[in-house]
């Protein structure tokens, strides 16, 4: 069970981490909404709450609930460049289908 | 695919929502707001269906206040406190409203400050609050209507409009709790309105009559990107003069003074104009119209107006819009053959008459399948659809250009163009600047807007210091100035000294307005001016030139004074006085040579300060340490 970065998306965060001043990891999880069902959420983790699950990857602490983790598990966050825009893109296993603007899937 | 970002903790946008912007034409007379809605711009109608919003602002005794229809219905019991055409007052000086023709009806408060402020049950309100109070009202409807919170709005303004009045346009919109995605030239919006930004190029005129105010653009498509080459208008020109015309015409046929207007009550002013309105709007695809005009009770007069008669009754305005087109055209090095569409704008052009002369200057049908109240709005909500996300940004790139040159005042009261009219926004440009006299420790920039080449016919906008800068010797600091337009039109000037690194910036803020009809007089002025101009600057150059050796050879003899020799004392003296006095005369030959006689009486002291310079610098080293100093350069 595992949720990972790859390292170019491990220095993103801690960039924007580092930047922001404050926060210990990386949140994130899935909600429900969205065209295709669910949605990725993506924040900074100030806290850990105790149903929290916590990965370590590449320095980066990756925090998730247990619902993010059921539809997140063997995912990799990579940074991507597409055009003039960078973000971060979710290689999600689990994903059945996605709509045409990948921020909301179905498991 | 789109791409995530990291949000701030539980907020994490939800996808698909649709951010809703808005657009405003807010009118001198009606304005209007849309939105696009499922693809599709729409005018937001209020409760009861009514798109359109008269610009008028009441304010009761009680400190209640109405806009809109129940606003302008006001007008005629209680001229004072209803505000009507507000957007003429915008970013306007006091000064302004006093040459204004008609005065505007209101008490005015003399302020500490430039900005007028009229006397209201509410206390003293300025132009832009009163135009806060139509923007609010048309963020409540859209809010009401739309059913969500607004991410912004796009709002147009006269392509004419200068920098203090957008800067004011944009006060009105914060005031009124708006978020100003841009600001939107309104000719550039009826042109993308109409969907010209499809066509794969063309050369397009908008024709843009409104109730207050004329603008005509020529804008060139290219690639489906809409570049403005030349704007021209006039502020003060619109269907409210058409009324006017016919107005001035009832109080001759009623047999009434129309010198002395004046003695007709504010109410009984907007009575008459009233009835004007309604012979104009009724003349639309009519003959002739009768009516009769009733004051104080009784009827003044009665008779009937005939489309002929109206005609030649506002000809002389019509003549006005096409004197404009023209300039326009030259501006953009065309003629009227070269425009391929000619848009057609603001309620006035609904008037035949209008249409006839617009088509027949540039010898083509005109477009006016769109509502000509509307365009402008919809247009407007294209553009902040855009603006707010919903489409990808590459769809749609507007760009404007600077009405009236922007420059800065050197020595002599000369000015120093540095954008020029016409650049496209958004734009930086610098220029290097320097100091004067000797030890000059600070730099007053003196930021004008116009085309003449000097300070006095040119318009002030701001003026600041620059201080701080390390004694040097004239002409050794390198003041960088910077002159940034943004998108929006608004102006930032910013001065650096490079060796101190020293800074200093100003925005452009709404201080006061242009005159009446000052932005055309200053362009008409600069052609006619031309050669003025010329001579002028010479002779102010040739002061400054003969001003700087005074300082430099006042300098010298401050230091070096006694290298002076009793021949060249008198002869140097001399020379100075004459070019002193040719200084205080008109004729720059006369200074030049002025200069050049003291320059060559001053020639063997100059020579002598060289020597003593030089020995100064050979003194106390020997030979060899000269040539290593030279090897090692």
């Amino acid at each position: 069970m595992s949720i990972t970065l790859t390292e170019k998306a491990a220095n993103y965060v801690k960039e924007h981490l580092a930047r922001r001043g404050k926060g210990i990891g990386l949140r994130v999880g899935v909600k429900s909404s969205g065209c295709s069902g669910l949605s990725y959420v993506l924040e900074y983790a100030d806290e850990i709450h105790s149903e929290d699950i916590v990965f370590e990857s590449h320095g980066v602490t990756v925090v998730t609930d247990p619902k993010g983790l059921l539809h997140l598990d063997g995912s990799e966050l990579d940074l991507v460049r597409e055009g003039l825009n960078v973000g971060l893109k979710f290689n999600n296993p689990n994903v059945k289908d996605s709509c045409g603007c990948g921020k909301s899937f179905t498991v | 695919m789109a791409l995530l970002q990291i949000a701030e903790p539980g907020q994490t946008p939800a996808p698909h929502t649709r951010r809703i912007a808005i657009g405003i034409d807010l009118g001198t007379t009606n304005s209007l707001v849309a939105s696009v809605i499922n693809g599709v711009p729409e005018c937001l109608p209020d409760e009861a269906g009514e798109v359109i919003l008269p610009s008028a602002v009441h304010v009761g005794e009680d400190g209640r206040i109405t806009v809109g229809r129940e606003a302008k219905a006001r007008a005629a019991s209680d001229p004072e406190h209803t505000f009507l055409s507000i957007k003429r007052l915008m970013g306007r000086g006091m000064d302004d409203v006093r040459r204004m023709q008609p005065r505007p009806p209101y008490r005015f408060v003399e302020g500490e400050d430039a900005v007028p402020r009229m006397e209201t049950p509410r206390g003293p309100l300025s132009a832009v609050e009163v135009s806060a109070e139509i923007l609010k009202a048309l963020k409540a409807r859209a809010e009401t209507r739309l059913g969500d919170e607004l991410t912004g709005a796009v709002i147009t303004v006269p392509a004419y409009f200068d920098d203090a009045q957008r800067q004011a346009t944009r006060d009105a919109a914060r005031l009124a709790g708006l978020h100003v995605l841009r600001l939107l030239n309104e000719p550039t919006a009826a042109a993308l309105a109409y969907g010209l930004d499809r066509r794969a190029e063309g050369l397009i005129a908008v024709y843009d009559l409104g109730g207050g105010t004329f603008d005509i653009s020529i804008l060139r498509l290219r690639k489906g990107v809409f570049e403005v080459l030349a704007t021209g208008g006039d502020t003060q020109l619109g269907g409210d003069d058409f009324d006017q015309a016919i107005a001035v015409w009832l109080m001759e046929r009623a047999g009434l003074d129309v010198a002395a207007g004046q003695w007709l009550e504010a109410g009984e002013a907007r009575q008459l104009t009233r009835t004007a309105c309604a012979i104009k709007e009724d003349l639309t695809g009519k003959d002739k119209t009768c009516a009769k005009l009733t004051l104080r009770g009784e009827t003044v007069w009665q008779g009937c107006l005939t489309c002929e008669e109206f005609n030649t009754l506002v000809d002389p305005l019509i003549e006005r819009t096409l004197a404009a087109c023209e300039r326009a055209l030259r501006d953009a090095n065309l003629t009227c053959a070269d425009i391929q569409e000619v848009v057609m704008v603001g309620g006035a052009t609904r008037t035949p008459r209008v249409r006839e002369r617009v088509s027949a200057f540039f010898g083509r049908e005109v477009l006016t399948d769109i509502d000509p109240d509307k365009v402008v709005a919809l247009g407007a909500a294209l553009q902040a659809d855009v603006l707010a996300g919903n489409k990808p940004a590459d769809e749609m790139l507007l760009l404007d250009v600077i009405p009236l040159s922007l420059g800065i005042e050197t020595m002599g009261g000369l000015v120093e163009h540095i954008i020029p009219r016409n650049t496209t926004l958004p734009v930086a440009r610098a220029q290097e600047f320097t100091t004067f006299k000797d030890g000059q420790t600070a730099m007053t920039l003196h930021v004008v807007q116009g085309e003449r080449d000097t300070v006095e016919h040119c318009r002030s906008l701001a003026r600041f210091t620059l201080r701080g800068i390390p004694p040097m010797v004239a002409g050794k600091a390198r003041v960088r100035v910077t002159f940034q337009v943004d998108a929006d039109g608004l102006l930032t000037v910013s001065a650096r000294e490079k060796t101190s690194g020293v800074s200093a910036e100003v925005q452009v803020k709404p201080s006061y307005g242009l005159t009446e009809e000052e932005i055309e007089r200053m362009l008409r002025d600069s052609f006619e001016h031309a050669a003025d101009d010329i001579a002028a600057r010479r002779l102010r150059e040739a002061r400054v030139e003969g001003r700087r050796s005074l300082e430099a050879i006042n300098a010298a003899i401050a230091t070096d004074g006694d290298l002076l020799t009793e021949i060249d004392h008198p002869i140097i003296d001399g020379a100075r006085e004459l070019l002193a006095r040719a200084i205080e005369g008109e004729d720059p030959e006369a200074i030049v040579e002025a200069i050049g006689q003291l320059e060559s009486a001053a020639l063997p002291f100059v020579e002598r300060r060289m020597n003593r310079a030089v020995r100064a610098a050979l003194a106390g080293h020997s030979l060899g340490e000269i040539a290593d100093q030279y090897n090692t350069q």
